[in-house]
């Protein structure tokens, strides 16, 4: 499904210099951009339209870097997929962009075309026409006209056509019934699914770079082991052989092997960080300590791991070759450490640090200058990155009550600059979030 | 619900009676003076006249002297009933990320085990595992909670 849609994907990439929206530190101000309707040659066609522009329209203006103009005062209605847009219409109401689309019927499935505008210099700047075999891939085709725009415009990787994995929670806080689901990345109702039946408890999913597979722990026959779930085929299968608990797990960047903790009872069942070839199901120990080492996490070149240790007596944030060489201790500030998780751009650390009674989810160079915190509140925890680098995801848990109430635990999306937090609507309460690769 | 029923029998082990049926939970939240005949060497006995749980300080898997205690009384009551198998679980209050938790839970659950096994109990009885911070024997976020939390737990698996 993947390679077809990327096999009928057609560019038509014009030579002009990427358009700057400057990245940098600070809040950034939103480009405006307008979204014409998306027309229709029919009442499928056209229902197809609505449900692309909201989606579009959505994913733009949650990242925190465009707004859309209010429909209200557009002043030109057409279709501006063939036609050239009036661009002092569109200038006048402060568009900087204008983004046109049309949807029909054709012999192979359904088509949608269209077309980018750069308002103040009065030119396309992107178009692209992808065809669809049936309607059950349209939320797919908006996320990748939102990647689209979001690359052209900001010249970043969009994030767009992605999902999250997560742990669904419903019941008493102390029998929770927990399952593996799975949805698009904004978190719409249409693409959730649940992987697992809730019978076993199931924690910390977490995505291979490279593909659809996701590495998880869960307490099958009440031994809480590491599995992997191929999401193309359903398989489940556990990660080695280990006589106790292997748990933490995270997959390296080729996606070839799988770093986690493995608490030996031969070693006093102290967690000690191990690397499993999934292909020849060899497995290499990389830390040797009396304290606990767990949460590893590779860093993307694959050279480093950065992980989670109380080896100097209370938790702080460590790293080390991929073979457990020179190790250091990179956290530098008061309070407890825990859940590294190295950047997809390879330059930032983010974690959760518990300090005067609140987590903190923070992120800090990778030689642990630079620290500050994005998000502060009672209980915070299971940072992931976004692909691009640019966003993080996580959840927040509201205290519980003797009575039992409380304790509800969402996952919410905020920008690395601490802007822009909100959240991502699940059915039922959600923890441990994770975020794929783009598909 | 055995664990919770369990608690609750704990906590008013001096009240207990002698008469009545099998104890449950529904039993004993009802009156807890209502409390039935206890079969020796279950998971009732061991809760009852034993202590079914050790509890740890804030981040540690030592054993205080007062778990010490109660795992001497419990290794003694193991001698008893040799036939009887038992699982110890490793708890670990919310305070702490969820993987950290679950190792920390791991270490206090094979304290339990490893003291036990010390005092002479065969291994070949014995499992631990753990449930980090999934399995709160108390709802709270208060230090009242936390405290019973943080515990490892022997239960009578067969």
């Amino acid at each position: 499904m993947i390679k077809k849609i990327l096999l009928i994907l057609f560019f038509s990439l014009n030579a002009n210099a990427a358009l700057e929206v400057t990245i940098a530190q600070g809040k950034v101000e939103p480009t405006p951009i307008a979204i014409t309707q998306i027309f229709g040659t029919d009442s499928d066609t056209a229902r197809y339209g609505n449900t692309l522009r909201q989606i579009i329209n959505n994913n733009l203006t949650n990242s925190g870097l465009f707004y859309t103009v209010n429909e209200d005062l557009y002043i030109q209605s057409d279709n501006l997929v063939e036609k050239i847009p009036r661009f002092e219409d569109w200038k006048l109401i402060k568009a900087q962009f204008l983004l046109s689309a049309d949807v029909s019927k054709t012999d192979t499935g359904i088509r949608l075309r269209m077309r980018l505008y750069d308002v103040f210099n009065g030119k396309e700047i992107e178009k692209l026409q992808l065809t669809i075999p049936d309607e059950n891939l349209i939320r797919r085709v908006g996320h990748t006209v939102s990647d689209i725009v979001y690359e052209r415009i900001t010249g970043e990787t969009g994030y767009f056509d992605t999902r999250i994995v997560y742990v669904s929670e419903i019941g008493p806080l102390d029998q929770r019934v927990k399952r593996l689901a799975i949805m698009d990345q904004d978190g719409h109702l249409d693409s959730h699914q649940f992987l697992t039946d809730g019978k076993n408890l199931v924690l910390t999913p977490r995505f291979a770079p490279n593909n659809q597979i996701i590495t998880y722990m869960e307490y099958k026959n009440n031994l809480p082991r590491v599995y992997i779930y191929n999401l193309k085929t359903g398989e489940r299968e556990i990660v080695g052989d280990f006589p106790g608990m292997t748990f933490a797990p995270r997959f390296s960047p080729d996606s070839q092997s799988v770093v986690m903790s493995f608490s030996d009872p031969d070693n006093a069942a102290n967690s000690e960080i191990y690397l499993m070839d999934l292909n020849t199901r060899s497995r290499l120990r990389l830390t040797n300590d009396s304290g606990i080492d767990t949460s590893p996490s590779f860093s993307p070149n694959g050279e480093r791991i950065v992980f989670n240790s109380d080896r100097g007596g209370s938790p702080q944030l460590f790293i080390m070759d991929k073979n457990g060489d020179n190790m250091k201790r990179i956290s530098k500030g008061r309070g407890v450490y825990g859940n590294p998780v190295w950047s997809p751009r390879g330059d930032l650390i983010a974690f959760t640090k518990l300090t005067q009674g609140n987590f903190h989810i923070g992120i800090m160079d990778t030689n642990g200058n630079n620290e500050r915190v994005i998000v502060r509140d009672f209980s915070l925890e299971s940072p992931a990155w976004s692909p691009n680098g640019r966003y993080l995801i996580f959840h927040r848990q509201k205290r519980s009550n003797l009575d039992g109430t409380g304790g509800e635990v969402t996952i919410h999306f905020i920008d690395i600059t601490g802007y822009n937090e909100r959240l991502i609507p699940t059915p039922r309460d959600g923890s441990d979030p994770a975020w794929s690769p783009l598909l | 619900m055995l664990i919770v029923a369990g608690f609750f029998l704990a906590s008013c082990a001096a009240t207990k009676t002698e008469e009545g049926g099998n104890v449950d939970a529904a039993s004993t939240s009802a009156s807890s003076s209502s409390g039935g005949e206890i079969t020796a060497g279950t998971q009732e006995d061991l809760i009852v006249n034993v202590g079914d749980r050790v509890f740890f300080e804030f981040d540690s898997s030592e054993l205080t002297v007062d778990a010490q205690a109660t795992l001497d009384a419990q290794a003694a009551w193991l001698m008893q009933y040799p036939d009887t198998n038992i699982t110890v679980e490793g708890h670990a209050d919310e305070r702490g990320t969820r993987e950290y938790n679950l190792a920390l839970g791991d270490k206090r659950a094979f304290s339990v085990y490893s003291y036990l096994a010390q005092a002479g109990i065969d291994t070949n009885r014995m499992e631990y595992v753990s449930w980090g911070k999934e399995r709160p024997e108390v709802i709270g976020s208060d230090e009242t909670a936390y405290s019973q939390n943080r515990r490892g737990v022997t239960i009578v698996s067969n």
